[in-house]
């Protein structure tokens, strides 16, 4: 492997003009044209719901948007929406980060079955959750109720791209502070919270954007958004017009936000200097406070998961006489298409955002920022708007041709979730500088040779977070699917929808149990596939 | 060394079986595809409940040989895709539970003429004045309550009084439920819009934090105990019995006073679409929903074959329902048209001013 001393020299020493740059490694000066048109490519097919929103606005007319937006119940929405960001962004980042930590740097007991446990209830349909949470405890609706079901339906946003980053940070500048006698506490916020940082923002990101496109869980809560209230009127007024005029003020919001996250990342650097067989260090032993540490986590799993399973089991034998007896597809059916659509959208995200990463991370400029950025904007669209974007382009361009198949679906699902997968990628891109692959090359290695033996398995756990943070993402998703699925087929979600609108609580159970279970198959992947023990030796 | 052939294996399964997902899922969609293929299948789009569409469709089926695939989604929800797929629509029929939907796509000229053999067996105040639905079914509003927490007497017997601040905290409402705007436009009616919005205040005020997205919501938490009351259709109730046993329902229901405008009755019906390429086998669809066949079906309470747990008043050839509740001859609703009702978009204006919606 490289040694570290060769590389030593690398690093960019701070306060010397252009240093690090293009001065030193005159490959990046260069024009990355491939990678400018890929990436416009892809931030050109994320646009398309927002170029629906201005066509379908700008038909209605300025006067009719105004009144729609300017009317007496947005600045309730407003405010409920922004408190409700805000408080549930903060409690994930708290929640991830600190699972993260236990997970990754701790001798916490069992960490490996934690690993797979925390991050399953992501795959959890958020109105499951709600419904899990709600038909036990009445006091659970409004405002309270939408933090805690949305906090523990999302925080595996942020200990996800958490953990990888903490898995694969270079573990030695810890134990620098250690030695220099740095509290374990002061270690904990000033470096690995360091390390993690640009993790813990994207994660945060994601978090916020997810909530303000929310809906499901609120529906059940009795707590209003805007987005409820896009829904609502895509339900009311049998016009797209106004739930489009609302959903550009999410889109509003969410550059807001965008521009908030922007401004707490700044600029930082957090590649590390060898992709070198990982380091085994041993975790920090939490001795005395391993108990509580073990009684925090518990109380996690078993509020994000524990509620919802107990209510999905509890259905399966409480639930009344059943109620749908023909033609509905079988489990084994929506199970096959769920995961067959949630991988192809997994890959395919992955894929489409290496080039974007590349060019967010490798490479400097304005431009390319912006276009980096942009692709955000779409996570903060409920998917409903989504699906009509696209049932409205191939309406309009393609006479129909497309409409309701497996790959339009799937790609709509990849628009919807690229930024999901943008943020691993780049979390990945950053962990593998080009320098290193320039250090490779030059020690003789070939083009292959150094995306296998560097790249990629610097790479590794943030991309295998990427595809599963989509494939996850797509097994719950519901809103955009009930439109854009090919007739005939159902997803677990789809499945799970019909029969609990219909009240068919014992036939809905399974197919909660079947998202659960289906989850944790990348879930367990994830906590294994990139396990530091299974590098170590 | 080790470790890079580890990895370049592992690559290289993740890649396979991203590949093997791919293949999958072509194989699922030229199956689909062909499916389609095959001619006389009929796409039904659906808003009505589940189990309701599926036992219909299984019977037309037998009957007829035609096949019918649903797709199920809220009916407001299909009402906006089939404006948005105009002339391209893949689907060729509609059935909803609420006459707005079909209003609202008659007016943009997406829906085909009904035959008026069809038409002729429901009665003709619950089809769509310019002919080009039919009505199937209805259902009427009630009142709902938890008794452990409101008495039978001290509820309202007048939707005005759902706005008296001593029910503050008691009251559910859902006014984004299609099921509701009947309720306003009538109050509009009977009281003028200014006590039309000085009422929904009072609803809004009483109704603080139990705000629902729909009925069905307010029936299963006024049965829990969340909340007091709120005005839902009958069939919810009835269909919560069914699902989760009579011994667990803690909730009753009962009606408003007489022609009272909380006290409506709301059209669930059908239609073909005009982007439709089987125009003849969908009106054979139409024909059936309307027959003593499918009014059977929609009549009688259970989950065999020719049944159903819709609950619902079955509108056409004479079919009576079932279901122990009051007859449909019996019911005292206030009289507001289906024409008035229109696409409730008069509802709607009044609920945005007031600031529920």
């Amino acid at each position: 492997m490289t040694s570290p001393g060769l590389l030593e020299a690398a690093p960019p020493r701070p306060g010397r003009p252009a240093p690090g740059g293009r001065a030193v490694a005159p490959r990046r000066a260069r024009r990355p044209a491939g990678l400018i048109a890929v990436s416009a490519g892809v931030a050109v097919l994320l646009a398309l719901p927002l170029v629906f929103l201005l066509i379908e606005t700008s038909g209605a007319g300025l006067h009719q948007v105004i009144a729609l937006i300017a009317r007496p119940l947005t600045a309730e929405l407003l405010w409920n929406t922004v408190k409700l960001t805000v408080a549930v962004t903060a409690g994930c980042a708290v929640l991830g980060t600190g699972a993260a930590w236990l997970v990754e740097r701790t001798d916490l007991p069992g960490r490996r079955i934690w690993a797979v446990l925390i991050v399953v209830p992501l795959a959890i349909p958020d109105f499951v959750v709600s419904f899990g949470w709600a038909s036990l405890w009445t006091w659970v609706h409004g405002f309270r109720g939408a933090v805690l079901v949305m906090t523990l339906a999302v925080y595996p946003l942020v200990y996800l791209p958490v953990a990888a980053s903490l898995r694969s940070a270079d573990p030695v500048q810890e134990e620098v502070a250690r030695s220099l006698g740095t509290s374990r506490l002061r270690t904990f916020f000033r470096i690995t919270v360091g390390q993690a940082r640009g993790a813990i923002l994207g994660g945060s990101l994601l978090v916020a954007l997810v909530l303000l496109a929310e809906y499901g869980a609120f529906e059940l809560l009795g707590y209003q958004t805007f987005t409820t209230e896009i829904f609502t009127e895509f339900n009311l007024s049998f016009s797209v017009t106004a739930a489009c005029a609302l959903s550009l003020v999410l889109v509003g919001l969410s550059l807001l936000v965008l521009g908030g996250e922007g401004l707490a990342r700044g600029r930082g650097r957090v590649a590390r200097m060898g992709a070198g067989a990982q380091r085994v260090s041993p975790p920090l032993r939490l001795g005395k406070a391993t108990w509580p540490a073990l009684a925090a986590v518990t109380v996690l799993v078993a509020a994000a998961l524990g509620v919802p399973v107990y209510s999905s089991v509890y259905w399966v034998f409480e639930g009344g006489i059943p109620s749908v007896t023909a033609g509905s597809v079988s489990m084994i059916d929506a199970l096959a298409h769920t995961a067959g659509y949630g991988a192809v959208a997994g890959v395919l995200d992955t894929l489409a955002a290496l080039p974007v990463a590349m060019l967010a991370i490798r490479h400097t400029g304005r431009a390319r920022h912006f276009l980096e950025r942009s692709t955000y904007l779409v996570l903060a669209m409920p998917g409903a708007v989504i699906g009509f974007a696209l049932a409205y382009f191939t309406e309009q361009y393609l006479n129909g041709a497309g409409y309701q198949t497996a790959p339009l679906l799937v790609i709509c699902y990849a628009i919807m979730f690229f930024p999901l997968a943008l943020v691993g990628v780049k979390a990945a891109v950053a962990r593998a500088p080009a320098s290193l692959d320039e250090v490779a090359r030059s020690l003789g290695q070939g083009k292959t040779a150094t995306l296998r033996r560097v790249t990629l398995r610097l790479a590794g756990p943030g991309l295998a977070a990427s595809f599963c943070l989509v494939f996850l993402s797509v097994v719950t998703e519901l809103t955009a699917t009930l439109l854009l699925i090919p007739t005939g087929v159902q997803t677990l979600a789809t499945q799970f929808w019909q029969y609990e609108t219909d009240g068919s609580y014992a036939q809905a159970a399974p197919f909660a149990i079947a998202m659960i279970l289906i989850a944790a198959v990348p879930s367990y992947v994830l906590g294994r596939f990139f396990d530091r023990s299974a590098h170590a030796r | 060394m080790s470790h890079a052939t580890r990895h370049g294996r592992r690559w290289a399964a993740t890649a396979l079986a991203a590949v093997a997902a791919c293949g999958a899922l072509a194989a699922c969609g030229s199956a689909a595809a062909n499916s389609s293929a095959a001619g006389a299948t009929l796409t039904l789009d659906s808003g009505q409940h589940v189990q309701t569409a599926e036992n219909l469709v299984a019977a037309f089926e037998k009957k007829t040989g035609i096949q019918v695939q649903i797709r199920s989604d809220d009916e407001d929800a299909l009402a906006d895709q089939i404006a948005t797929e105009g002339s391209h629509s893949p689907a060729d029929l509609f059935y909803t539970e609420n006459t707005p939907p079909l209003m609202s796509l008659e007016g943009k000229g997406l829906l085909s003429p009904v035959a008026a053999a069809t038409l002729s067996h429901t009665p003709s105040q619950y089809n769509s004045p310019g002919g080009d639905w039919v009505g199937v079914s209805a259902r009427t509003s009630v009142i709902v309550y938890n008794p452990s927490l409101i008495k039978a007497s001290q509820l309202p017997t007048q939707i005005s009084q759902f706005a008296d601040p001593k029910y503050k905290g008691k009251l559910a409402i859902a006014p984004q439920e299609t099921d509701f705007q009947p309720i306003v436009l009538a109050y509009d009616r009977a009281y003028g819009k200014a006590a039309t919005l000085k009422w929904l205040a009072g609803l809004k005020a009483n109704a603080a934090g139990h705000i629902y997205p729909d009925n069905e919501t307010i029936a299963s938490e006024v049965n829990q105990g969340a909340v007091g009351f709120g005005i839902v259709n009958q069939y919810y109730w009835y269909r919560m019995r069914a699902e989760i046993g009579a011994s667990r329902v803690k909730a009753q229901i009962t009606h408003l006073a007489p022609h009272n405008p909380g006290y409506v009755i709301d059209v669930s019906g059908a239609a073909v679409l005009k982007a439709s390429k089987h125009q003849a086998e969908a009106q054979k669809f139409l024909a059936f929903l309307v027959s003593k066949q499918g009014q059977e079906i929609i009549a009688h309470p259970g989950t065999g074959p020719g049944q159903s747990i819709s609950f619902e008043y079955p509108l056409a050839s004479g079919v009576t329902t079932l279901a122990p509740e009051t007859p449909f001859s019996q019911l005292q609703p206030y009289p507001i048209t289906i024409a008035q009702l229109g696409t409730g978009s008069a509802g709607i204006a009044l609920l945005r001013q007031a600031g529920l919606l």
